[in-house]
């Protein structure tokens, strides 16, 4: 984790994502379902699997694979030095749990689809822990 | 019964078009209802109802939507008994909305428009410059907080895994910039005109990986208007109605989201085009002339494939070359250069075009005995398509 982390679009935050956003850098947390053991991002108030009320944040392995990426060159944020890598990952505990993300500590050029990666967190302004992912 | 057949459209109207604006979008946009409005025959008491992508502010001059129903309302004094904006069929959501409201017996004469003013208020250049990045809302919240604001970014992420699993390629991908370009030679409202070569296309600077700048479309500033009607009123007007045989939207993902889709890399145009062909006997070998969002090349690809125009997979095959979506083949595809010369309309160029086919108005364009057409729009969480046939 740098110091001073370049600046993002921060998420407005809400009752409904908190647990995500703030996870105070500790761990990947994820809705999970105490009925059916079920994983749904983003936010659900009621398990689409087995109808259970019952879903509350799991911190997860945060080990994932790489599903889709691009590399970016198009300087839309000034002080963002491009090219950068946005992928896609899908979680090792079920695999239609994905996420966007940055890929970090990695050569642009050496990022592909089926690469392990593990999560990395970034501390940002109010309190918000950005999960990165960075080569297994 | 498929209620859209009991509706058609009967006016079209498109401004100029501009890269470099010296005309407020607001204005344009005016001048495309006007166009439509009298191409209908019809004089603007005659519109009872409004239905615009997105609603827009109440306030003129946002870039991305630069003409809200309550301003072309006023400005035409239009005496409305419907006007909506609901999302569901992405920039096709007024059409299908349109259509709802004609034959729930709302109203008779809805003017639609789709009013784009990026150019004279550029999407990006502003907030992201600023000393403080504005703060993520809604489904963007699980994108832009890794640089990715652009749908370039989020297609290229969908286009890698496609690529990646079905082999297809960059040099593939090429013939969708190139025929379309061919085509914008005879569109003289396109904005880029003169040919493009494979050299140049793989020559030219990326974007966003595996689209460079002939994969993206161009941004400018124009509207584009339609008037849609109830059927049996139209066999009086101006011009030769364009029916709608089908049309397909709504959301088996979940609605705006890019990310979770269990079936990804699909689309939500994979449901707008399985929820159109389910209300028509008519099959894809059926189809004349295909009008297919160009945003990126790859989502036209995404279409071809959504619609059965080939296999899932089989995009690329498909399109090499350029042979069969060349104005002699055997579909026909963005004959007015697309987005990718024409400029970013935000598929009601395309939906314009198709009209125009389907008259025999489409000058040296023309698709001889053009019947039958297909719109598709979108893609990621938001997905519409619409089927048209000349009678």
């Amino acid at each position: 984790m740098s110091e001073a982390p370049l600046m993002r679009p921060l998420p407005v935050i809400t009752d409904m994502n908190s647990y995500f956003w703030r996870s105070g850098g500790e761990g990947l947390r994820i809705l999970r379902c105490g009925g059916c053991d079920r994983y749904s991002h983003p936010y659900v108030g009621r398990c689409p699997s087995c109808g259970s009320r019952d879903v509350k944040p799991q911190t997860v392995s945060g080990r994932a694979t790489v599903v889709g990426f691009t590399v970016n060159h198009q300087p839309w944020f000034p002080h963002v030095p491009v090219p950068y890598v946005i992928a896609y990952v899908e979680l090792e505990e079920q695999s239609d749990i994905r996420l966007a993300t940055n890929i970090v500590n990695c050569p642009v050029e050496d990022v592909a689809i089926g690469m392990k990666v593990k999560v990395v967190f970034e501390k940002q302004d109010d309190d918000i822990y950005i999960p990165l992912f960075e080569p297994a | 019964m498929y209620r859209e057949k009991e509706t058609c459209i009967t006016g079209i109207g498109q401004s100029a078009i501009y890269r470099k604006p010296t005309v407020y979008p607001f204005t344009l946009a005016l001048d495309a209802c006007e166009a439509a409005i009298a191409d209908a025959g019809l004089t603007p008491a005659d519109i009872d109802g409004v239905a615009c992508h997105p609603l827009g502010s109440s306030m003129v001059g946002e870039g991305n939507a630069s003409a809200s129903p309550t301003d072309i309302q006023k400005s035409l004094d239009l005496k409305l008994t419907y006007y909506g904006s609901g999302e569901n069929a992405a920039q096709f959501s007024p059409v299908l909305n349109a259509i709802a409201a004609i034959t729930a017996g709302y109203c008779k004469h809805v003017l639609v428009w789709r009013a784009m003013g990026e150019r004279w208020i550029p999407m990006y250049s502003h907030g992201f410059k600023a000393a403080v990045l504005p703060r993520s809302v809604s489904w963007k919240v699980w994108l832009e907080p890794f640089w990715a604001p652009s749908a370039s970014n989020w297609v290229g992420i969908h286009a890698s895994a496609h690529m990646h699993k079905y082999g297809i390629t960059r040099e593939q991908m090429s013939a969708i910039p190139i025929v379309q370009r061919r085509n914008a030679a005879r569109n003289p409202k396109a904005i880029y005109r003169e040919p493009l070569t494979l050299d140049q296309y793989m020559d030219a600077r990326m974007v966003s990986t595996p689209f460079c700048l002939y994969d993206c479309d161009v941004p400018c500033d124009g509207t584009t208007a339609v008037v849609i009607s109830r059927a049996d009123l139209a066999k009086d007007m101006r011009q030769k109605p364009v029916f709608f045989e089908a049309v397909g939207g709504g959301a088996q993902g979940n609605i705006g989201d890019w990310v979770s889709r269990p079936d990804f890399p699909d689309m939500m145009m994979h449901d707008a085009a399985k929820m159109m062909w389910s209300r028509t006997d008519l099959k894809p070998k059926d189809v004349d002339t295909a009008h297919l969002y160009d945003g990126f090349t790859y989502l036209t690809m995404f279409w071809l494939e959504a619609l059965g125009f080939c296999k899932e997979g089989e995009s690329g095959a498909f399109i090499e070359g350029g042979h069969r979506i060349s104005p002699d083949g055997e579909l026909p595809l963005n004959t007015n250069g697309g987005q990718l010369s024409e400029g970013r309309m935000h598929a009601f160029g395309h939906l314009h075009e198709a009209v125009l086919q389907l008259r025999g108005q489409a000058g040296d364009r023309q698709i001889k005995d053009a019947k039958v057409s297909v719109s598709g729009v979108g893609g990621g969480g938001l997905g519409g398509a619409v089927l048209l046939r000349a009678d």
